[in-house]
Formats: structure tokens, C-alpha cells, sequence
């Protein structure tokens, strides 16, 4: 395969004989602000836009400067892209991770009208004004200016990227994953970690955030064993891959490590794909759990702070390595390298031997022995460089005389920075090596972690392979084999910061992507904001999507240097989940519409629906609002005719969703004593009672029936809407309160169907359903029984949330529909039918019974005039302190009635409650209005509240005012039952 | 965060929920005086290191458990069922 250099732009051509990640016979088409551009398999957007001698990928956050790449990892500040199809464009996305495919469609950011010809990058001439604490400073005043100039101002210069205007219809998921290893990063500690891992037996997974397995060996060249380090990667790539104890997962970057060995970790699934199959997600964000870890997270090169070093051609040595050996990529044509000793040695002889010139080996310390063949400038440091949107020159400091390179790239190396993010992620700080220059994890810094190569600050390919093996055998308990000697500290100079911090005058980026300098970072520290963390603040640095991986340390020397510390006296700010940004839309996987909450469907829902009811939300359940017959313009009409009906013939109810819990034990009575305050040891088989519960605190929590089924077997009932409350509540009274009681209960709730049969004809619908004698002798109010309803072994209770004869007749889930079908049928034959909640709320308003609109949290026994329900004759949860004088006083808002002078619309809960003469301010009110329902029966307006006193005040007349929706009106006080006070109707 | 529940074993924080202090679990006896119920309902200490919590495996069993942990690192030091607290 031959190919000849290709120079499609000022800089930028493929070299020969590099680039084994590409493959050349498979090219890629793709756009970048609407020009097609080719690459191949294998580019990322970042190297195949290189190969086209695209230099300028972006426009920095503040100053709006020309930017090039300065990285090939996630760590890129720069070439951040807006990738995807017009309007659904994802932002912010690395152009150095993202993968070509035929049809990826990229734009840059943050500049205006275009990259080239960008209008804010004036804001780069008023530089001088724009320093640290700009906006803190100039927008303070004066106050009205705020809302009309500062803010507008702030918001269209702020932001990087714009977020697609649509909702993002992006699929995404949230899987999970468990294994006994976790090895984070791919290079060479991380695969002999994993392999050694796998070897003794353990589940492993590998995560690596690249396309493929080798981290640096992808990137340096070089040889591993007598091959091609990329060749050796692969091989071990493939092993691993084989291995069945082994998971690979490449794109895939962990973000967090959180207690108990659990990690986050996204994973570009289909981000790569043209064309992903179909109901693939574009990111999964994994929950790993591991029993134990190795971090081998790598490095990440550090920029050398010098005047000028923002310029499109500047960028990592390491990058320029990669972009060489992997994508086969010349980054330019004349190349100046800026670093250290015998690193920038071997990079100046890979340029070489890739046919490029060496403009200039610019070394920090002594000249590195053997250099030559191109100049070298030792002791020297770059303090300009010039070109407006792509570098062209170099001025180097050097034996005390200036010099004048011409380049078009410079490639630099400030040392590196282990990768000890995830170290931190539970609270550890790491600690500063100065042999090697760089922060390294603390011993034990996450639980059951090994840190491995170079992000425990072990640099050689060689060292990395056995501290891999070493720290998975290590994490696993087993025995661990010894580690030879690094070669870290050779022969180099020792570090001094002037290696990744030049000093002098100029503009020198620390952070590239917020626009913070090294001036930005000594005005803070002129300023008093001395603490790293109030710098960063103050400076914004280190507060990008970058996150700091590029300039924390940077930043933290010019501080520490500002302020007179050591480095490792100034610290480091915090590092936090996530690594690398995600998604909200990956966190929120699955959770959108219908996947936000559960639906609960009881058993009469499809034979509701077909009647055309109208589903309202009660909870998770769904529950019919109505039963709309022929003729029916509204609701209420529906509603009016619902409640007549059962007033005067029959109605059938879905009451399944009430909570059923089954109470069984010799001390069920005992225990049911305990938790209603009401006496239930009392209660006979056979019987029913209603029951108030308590809260320690002694409010009211949930109130409904139990029935004794057997000698030592309840069944109690909850509100709907406190059933998984109720049996939380009970749990935690039988195992925390109780645990010597033989008693054990269990919800029971979607194992019955129950319906409520109603109204003068229920018995006579009864007597059609089942030979069960349901006359009074038989079962009489407020009985149960066993019973065999159309051949089904069921119950009966005979109990009334509406007032009138009642049943609720209750079978097996499994029968839920064909009864309901069945009690609607006769229903209809005898005058009635179906009725839904809005009627069941009338009958229940015109009986005064509460629901969780009145006991909803704040109100006790006394104030709904069930004090005396709370039973002297023994203890039981939230008696004592029931009885606390403040729950006790006379002048608490209490249940009442009230009959409303004019109808009030539907919605009422809330009005407030006032006396008749006061003016309708806060603080004369009263009291507030729970229910509101208009009384077919006595063609009234009735509603349920609370008012100061209330029992005490029958027949007063007060006003009712709710503030919220501008409406009024006049009210009698009554007592809470307006309908049938005796109760005659229930017991006929 | 993993609870290791005696019953269902190492399972997610999210088939947990807290409740707080498993000082709950010492309630007074009927009678006592309101302060005490006070105490019992409200005051609550603060500590740095290992900590007695009332958790309740609503996800899975129903349990009601003190899981010790160390609030200082989150470190669960010890699962046991409240059940088994009191004698
Ligand atoms: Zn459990």
C-alpha cells in the first residue's frame, strides 16, 4: 500500500508509513461548517480535520481567540463541535474523541457570524478590562440594571454551544453491571491488570474510554517485547477480549466512584455509528458495582503557560506523537518542540523520521545528550509566539539573547499530571511527588482500589505491566508479586516549575477553555482570594466542561508562587464525579413520559374505558373520573345523575385501589390495639370497625376499616393514597416497636378486587351475585363474611364510604373484570350502573367522611372530632403525644360543614376562612376549605373545612375567600354530615 | 452505597430508604413524661464516626434494619435486623 503526502491545506498531509488506527481503504465523508471533508475509518473528527489542514476548530469562551486542538484525549478544551443533524446537535462534544462516520455533520462554537470572521473577538482587544471578577466587579450596580442590561448582556455572550431547542428524543439507557474487578483504563497497566485478574479466576471488567485497548502504546510508537507497541497492544487487546472471565468495554469512560464499590461509567455506544440499528442507545450510563478496583487511569499531559501558547499549531507533544503514530497525521510541516530531556528528544526524532522538519528542540533544562541534526536551544524557555489564526513563529529565550524559529506547530510538554480524579471522588486528597512533579493518590483513598501505572506516577511501558499484575492480584487478596525498581528517577534534571510555567509578562493561557491566564490567577491572589478554591471561583478556572484536567496544576503553581507556599502547601480544589461530562438525558435514561412512574391499572380499567370514562390519576393508579352517557354535555351532569343513582337505586364502584394489608398471629389484636387508637381486641369475628391511626407525633396518619376474618386474622384497609405508607408504617411497628408480638402482616392489595355495590337496591343486586345470605339478620351494618360470588370463593362487607346500603364485595384479582361486568349488568337492570370518583366524592362530602384532603398531615384526632376515638384503655402510637396541650387547644382550626351561598366552581381546597366583617388578610384567617361539592340531594353547595373553633361556631355565617383563583362567596357553618345525620340509610 | 441485608443479601442503596437515628427503637414506656417523648421524637445527636440508622428494605423483604455506618466515610460497618435488637 503506497500513498504519497497529500497536502490538501496550508498545513496538514497523512505520512506514508504511519497511522495503524486508520484504515485507508475505507474513506469517510463528513462536513464541517458546511464543507465536506474526507477522512478514514479510524479518524476522530480532530485528526481527520488535521489531515485536511483544518487548524482553527474553535473560538475560545471569553476572548473568543482563534483555537486549534491541543489534545487527542477527552481532556480536549478546545475543539469542542456541535455534532449531529441540524437541530438535534449535541453540544460541546470533543472533536479528539468523536469517531467519523459517512455523514457526521459538525459546527463550530461560540463564534459569530463564522469561525473565520468571528464579530465578539473584539472582546479580545478589551482584554485589559475583561480580567478575573470582571462581572463580579462591573455588574453590581446600580440594582435596576440587573433584569434590563446585565443579565441579557451576560446570557447571549455566556455559553458554549446552544442546546437543541426541541425535547431530546436522544435514546439513551441506564444499564448496570457487576463484577469482581474493575479495572478503569485500557493501557498497558490497565490490560495486564485485567489479565492477571482474569488468569486468577476473576470476574473482571475492563473500561477503557478510547475506541480501542493500548492507551499510550497507541500514541508513542516504540516497541513492547520485540513488536510494534500497537501490535503488542493488540495482541493483548485480543487475548482479552477471548478471555471469558473478561469484559472489554472501549468508549466507554468511568465518571464516578461512589461507596461501596459502586461506579458510574458512560459509554458511547452508537456516538461513533452513521447509522446506529434501530432502538440502540447513542450513550449508556452504567452503574458498575465491583468488589474491588484498579485505577490505571494514565496521565494527562501538562501545558507549558508561556505568552502566546493559545495559538492554533500549538498543541501536547504527546498529541502530536499520536496524531503521527496512530492517525498517521502531520500535524504540520516545520515543528518546534518545547519540553524536557530525553521525552522531547524522542520526540524531535519522531518527527524526523517521519520526514518532517524540526524546527527547534527547545529544551527547559541541558541539552539532551545525542541531540542534533536540527537546533537546539537548551536552558531556554518560548516567551512569544506570533500568527493570528495559525501559528507561524517562535521567539525562544536562551543564554540570555532572544531568537526568532520559524514553525507552524509547536508541540509542548509541561511534565504530566496522573489521573488521580477518581481518588478524590470520596473525599481523599492526593499528595504532591516532587521527583516526578505531579500530585499522586493518597494510600487508601477509595476503598478496595489499587492504582496502577501511570496514574500512580509510574511512567515506563515496563513498570506499568508489572504494577498492573501487581495491584489486580493486590485488589483481589491474593498474593502479590514484587514490582522492579522504576526508572522515574533517572538522570533527568530535577523538576523545577519554570518547566510548565514561564515567568515574565505577556498573556499565558492556564485554562484555555474559560480564557483564564496566568495574570487572572496573580490578581486573585493580589486580591486576597488566596485559597485555591476561592481562586478558582474568582477566575473561573478549572470550571469548563474540561473541568481543570488541562490547567489545575498550572494554576495552583502560579498561585502557590503568588501567595509564597509550597505547592503541595497550596493543594489542589476538589475534584467530583462526573470525569468526563454526561448527559442529563443519560442520567435520566428511560424516565421520560410514560417511563417517569409506574401506571396501576385495577381490574375493572378495560371495562371502564370502554364505557368511555374518563381516567383520573389517584397516585400511580388510574381511576375512572366519570361514566359519560348519551345526552352528557359535562361532567357534572355525569355526576349528578351518578349520585341520584345511587341515592335512589344502585351504583357499583371500583374500590380496589384502597390499600388491603393481612394482618394474621395470636397477637394481631394486640397489635392492631397498638397501632389505631381506637380499641380492636374487642372487635368479634365477623365484624368490621373503623380505625383511626396515628403518627408517634400524634397526628392523624391514615384512617379505614379492618375486619376480623378468623380468630387471630384482620384484614385492614388504608386510603389509597397512604397504603405503602401505612404498611412501611406497620412493619416498622411489628419489627422496631414490637418485635416481641407473634404477628405479621402483609400488603394484599393487587391480590383482591373489591367493589363497592350501593344505594336502597344493593342488596337486591347482591342477592343476583351470589346465595350468600346478605339480609340484615345475616350481615347486618358494619359485618363480613365469607362468600361464594358466581362460583368464586370471596367476602363481603358490609361497610359505606357514601351513606347508604352498602356492600363491598371483594374476589380474587384474577375475577376483578368479569366481576365488575357482572355487577354492572344487574346494576343496570335494577335503575343504576356504574359511578366514578367524582360522584364518590359527592357522597362522601354530603356524609361529611374524610379522605386525605382533611387528614392531610397536620391535623389530630381532636380537630376532625374523633379526640374521644383515642382510647383510654391502653397505650398505642401517638397517644402521648396526642394528648401535648398546643394539639389540644379549643381555638384550633376544626372540622366543620359549610353550606356555600353561591357556587364556587370546582376546585376549591384552600380558600381561606374569615369572619364575616374581616377584611380577607392572612392574618385574620380562620381557617381554610378542604372539600367543595355540590349536593344533588339537597340542591346544596356543601364543603368541609377547617375553622378556629369550628364546632363551637354551627350556624354562623363567615366568608370564604380563595385568594388564588379571585373568587368568594358567603357560607353557613354546619356540622360536618349533611345528609341523613342518623344514618338510617345505611342501616336499612 | 451497597446495604448487605441478612435476609436478601448486598443489594443497591436505591431498594433502601432511611428513616434516621435508631434511636427509635427505644421508645418510652406508656406513661412517660412529654419531655422524654420529646427526646424520643426530636432530639437527635450529631456524630462524627460510626452512627446506629434505621433503614427499611422497601425494595425487597420488608425488614426493618440499624445498618452501623461511619458517616465520616460512609463506610457500612454492620447490617443486623431491628427485630433482633430488642430482647
Ligand atoms: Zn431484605
Amino acid at each position: 500500500m503506497s500513498e504519497t503526502l497529500r497536502a490538501t491545506g496550508k498545513a496538514g498531509a497523512r505520512l506514508p508509513n504511519m497511522g495503524h488506527g486508520i484504515d485507508r481503504e475505507r474513506p469517510v465523508e463528513f462536513t464541517f461548517d458546511g464543507r465536506t471533508y474526507a477522512g478514514f475509518a479510524g479518524d476522530t473528527l480532530a485528526s481527520a480535520l488535521m489531515a485536511n489542514g483544518v487548524r482553527l476548530m474553535g473560538r475560545s469562551f471569553k476572548y473568543h481567540r482563534p483555537r486549534g486542538v491541543l489534545t487527542c484525549g477527552s481532556e480536549e478544551p478546545n475543539a469542542l463541535m456541535q455534532i449531529g443533524p441540524k437541530g438535534a446537535a449535541e453540544p460541546n462534544q470533543r472533536a479528539t474523541m468523536q469517531e467519523v462516520y459517512p455523514g457526521l455533520r459538525a459546527e463550530s462554537q461560540n463564534r459569530w457570524p463564522s469561525l473565520e470572521a468571528d464579530l465578539l473577538s473584539v472582546n479580545d482587544a478589551l482584554a485589559p478590562f475583561l480580567g478575573a471578577g470582571f462581572y463580579y466587579k462591573t455588574f453590581m450596580w446600580p440594582k435596576a440594571f440587573w433584569e434590563r442590561v446585565y443579565e441579557p448582556f451576560i446570557r447571549r455572550a455566556a455559553g458554549l454551544g446552544a442546546l437543541p431547542a426541541g425535547h431530546d428524543e436522544t435514546p439513551y439507557e441506564k444499564p448496570f453491571a457487576h463484577c469482581d474487578l474493575l479495572v478503569i483504563g485500557g493501557g498497558p497497566a490497565g490490560m495486564s491488570a485485567a489479565l492477571a485478574a482474569a488468569k486468577a479466576g476473576a470476574d473482571v471488567i475492563l473500561a477503557e474510554e478510547q475506541s480501542a485497548l493500548g492507551g499510550r502504546l497507541l500514541l508513542d510508537g516504540g516497541e513492547v517485547e520485540g513488536l510494534p507497541a500497537h501490535d503488542w497492544a493488540a495482541d493483548m487487546a485480543a487475548r482479552l477480549a477471548a478471555h471469558p472471565k473478561v469484559r472489554v468495554m472501549t468508549r466507554t469512560a468511568v465518571t464516578g466512584a461512589y461507596d461501596g464499590g459502586v461506579f458510574g461509567a458512560l459509554e458511547r455506544v452508537t456516538r461513533h455509528l452513521g447509522d446506529a440499528p434501530k432502538g440502540a442507545p447513542a450513550e449508556a450510563f452504567w452503574r458498575i458495582t465491583a468488589r474491588a478496583s484498579v485505577l490505571a487511569a494514565g496521565a494527562i499531559e501538562r501545558p507549558i503557560a508561556f505568552p502566546g501558547n493559545d495559538r492554533p499549531g500549538i498543541l501536547m507533544a504527546g498529541a502530536l506523537r499520536g496524531y503521527m503514530n496512530r492517525w498517521g497525521v502531520a500535524p504540520g510541516k516545520s515543528i518546534a518542540i518545547y519540553g524536557r530531556g530525553a521525552e522531547a528528544l524522542a520526540t524531535a526524532r519522531q518527527v524526523q523520521a517521519a520526514g518532517l522538519k524540526v524546527a527547534a528542540l527547545i529544551t527547559t533544562g541541558p541539552a539532551p545528550e545525542g541531540a542534533g541534526g536540527f537546533p537546539v536551544f537548551a536552558e531556554a524557555q518560548v516567551v512569544g509566539t506570533r500568527g493570528r489564526k495559525s501559528l507561524r513563529q517562535v521567539t525562544v529565550l536562551s543564554g540570555g539573547a532572544k531568537h526568532e524559529v520559524i514553525a507552524d506547530t509547536l508541540a509542548m510538554s509541561g511534565g504530566w499530571n496522573p489521573s488521580v480524579h477518581l481518588t478524590c471522588h470520596m473525599g481523599a486528597r492526593p499528595v504532591w511527588r516532587a521527583d516526578i512533579a505531579g500530585f499522586v493518590p493518597a494510600e487508601g483513598s477509595v476503598p478496595d482500589m489499587q492504582v496502577a501505572g501511570a496514574c500512580g506516577g509510574r511512567y515506563d511501558t515496563q513498570g506499568c505491566l508489572e504494577a498492573g499484575r501487581a495491584a489486580a492480584l493486590a485488589a483481589l487478596g491474593r498474593e502479590v508479586p514484587s514490582v522492579s525498581e522504576g526508572n522515574n528517577v533517572h538522570d533527568e534534571p530535577e523538576w523545577r516549575s519554570t518547566d510548565w510555567v514561564v515567568p515574565g509578562k505577556g498573556r499565558a493561557w492556564l485554562d484555555f477553555q474559560n480564557d483564564v491566564t496566568v495574570k487572572d490567577v496573580q490578581l486573585a491572589a493580589r486580591e486576597n482570594l488566596s485559597s485555591v478554591e476561592h481562586m478558582k471561583r474568582y477566575t473561573t478556572q478549572g470550571m469548563a466542561p474540561d473541568q481543570g484536567k488541562n490547567s489545575n496544576i498550572g494554576a495552583l503553581t502560579v498561585l502557590a508562587e503568588a501567595t509564597g507556599r509550597s505547592i503541595s502547601g497550596t493543594g489542589t480544589t476538589t475534584y467530583r464525579p462526573p470525569f468526563v461530562p454526561v448527559p442529563i438525558g443519560a442520567m435520566g435514561a428511560g424516565a421520560r413520559g410514560k417511563g417517569f412512574a409506574p401506571e396501576r391499572f385495577t381490574t375493572s380499567d378495560g371495562p371502564s374505558r370502554e364505557r368511555a370514562a374518563p381516567m383520573v390519576e389517584a397516585g400511580l393508579w388510574y381511576r375512572p373520573s366519570y361514566f359519560p352517557r348519551a345526552g352528557e354535555a359535562t361532567w357534572r351532569e355525569a355526576c349528578v345523575r351518578e349520585v341520584r343513582m345511587v341515592r335512589s337505586a344502585v351504583g357499583v364502584c371500583d374500590v380496589s385501589t384502597l390499600g388491603k394489608i393481612d394482618i394474621q398471629g395470636p397477637d394481631a389484636g394486640a397489635f392492631l390495639d397498638f397501632v389505631y387508637a381506637n380499641l380492636f381486641s374487642s372487635l368479634k369475628e365477623g365484624r368490621v370497625r373503623y380505625g383511626l391511626m396515628l403518627r408517634e407525633d400524634g397526628h392523624v396518619m391514615d384512617d379505614g376499616t379492618t375486619a376480623r376474618l378468623g380468630p387471630n386474622h384482620y384484614l385492614m384497609t388504608t386510603t389509597t393514597a397512604a397504603a405503602g405508607a401505612v404498611m412501611k408504617h406497620l412493619d416498622f411497628a411489628a419489627q422496631v416497636l414490637q418485635p416481641n408480638m407473634d404477628v405479621s402482616a402483609i400488603s394484599v392489595t393487587e391480590q383482591w378486587a373489591q367493589f363497592a355495590v350501593a344505594g336502597p337496591e344493593a342488596r337486591a343486586l347482591l342477592r343476583t351475585i351470589t346465595d350468600t345470605p346478605v339480609e340484615d339478620a345475616d350481615l347486618p351494618y358494619m359485618g363480613c363474611c365469607d362468600a361464594v360470588i358466581g362460583g368464586v370463593a370471596g367476602r363481603i362487607f358490609r361497610i359505606s364510604f357514601s351513606g347508604e346500603l352498602a356492600y363491598e364485595v371483594a374476589v380474587p384479582a384474577r375475577y376483578g373484570a368479569s366481576l365488575f361486568r357482572l355487577l354492572l349488568a344487574q346494576a343496570e337492570g335494577l335503575g343504576g350502573g356504574a359511578y366514578g370518583m367524582e360522584a364518590l366524592n359527592v357522597l362522601r362530602v354530603e356524609k361529611g367522611f374524610i379522605t386525605h384532603a382533611e387528614i392531610h398531615g397536620r391535623v389530630t384526632a381532636y380537630d376532625i372530632g374523633m379526640g374521644r376515638m383515642v382510647s383510654a384503655k391502653k397505650d398505642c402510637i401517638g397517644k402521648a403525644m396526642s394528648q401535648r396541650p398546643g394539639l389540644l387547644d379549643p381555638a384550633r382550626p376544626r372540622l366543620v360543614g359549610l353550606r356555600l351561598s353561591e357556587p364556587m366552581g370546582k376546585m376549591l381546597g384552600g380558600a381561606h376562612l374569615f369572619e364575616a366583617g374581616a377584611e380577607a388578610r392572612r392574618v385574620n384567617s380562620q381557617g381554610y376549605l378542604t372539600s367543595q361539592a355540590y349536593s344533588p340531594e339537597l340542591d346544596a353547595h356543601l364543603a368541609l373545612g377547617f375553622l378556629t373553633r369550628g364546632p363551637e361556631r354551627i350556624g354562623e355565617v363567615i366568608r370564604v375567600v380563595d385568594h388564588m383563583r379571585g373568587v368568594e362567596t358567603m357560607a353557613e357553618v354546619t356540622a360536618p354530615v349533611a345528609l341523613d345525620p342518623e344514618g338510617e340509610r345505611l342501616r336499612g | 452505597m451497597r446495604i448487605t441485608c441478612p435476609l436478601c443479601g448486598a443489594r443497591d442503596l436505591r431498594e433502601f430508604s432511611v428513616t434516621g437515628s435508631a434511636a427509635l427503637l427505644n421508645r418510652p414506656e406508656e406513661g412517660a413524661e412529654l419531655p422524654e417523648w420529646d427526646d424520643y421524637l426530636h432530639n437527635r445527636d450529631n456524630p462524627a464516626g460510626p452512627s446506629d440508622e434505621l433503614w427499611y428494605h422497601s425494595g425487597g423483604c420488608g425488614a426493618w434494619l440499624v445498618v452501623r455506618r461511619d458517616t465520616t466515610s460512609h463506610a457500612v460497618l454492620d447490617v443486623r435486623l431491628a427485630s433482633e435488637q430488642k430482647t
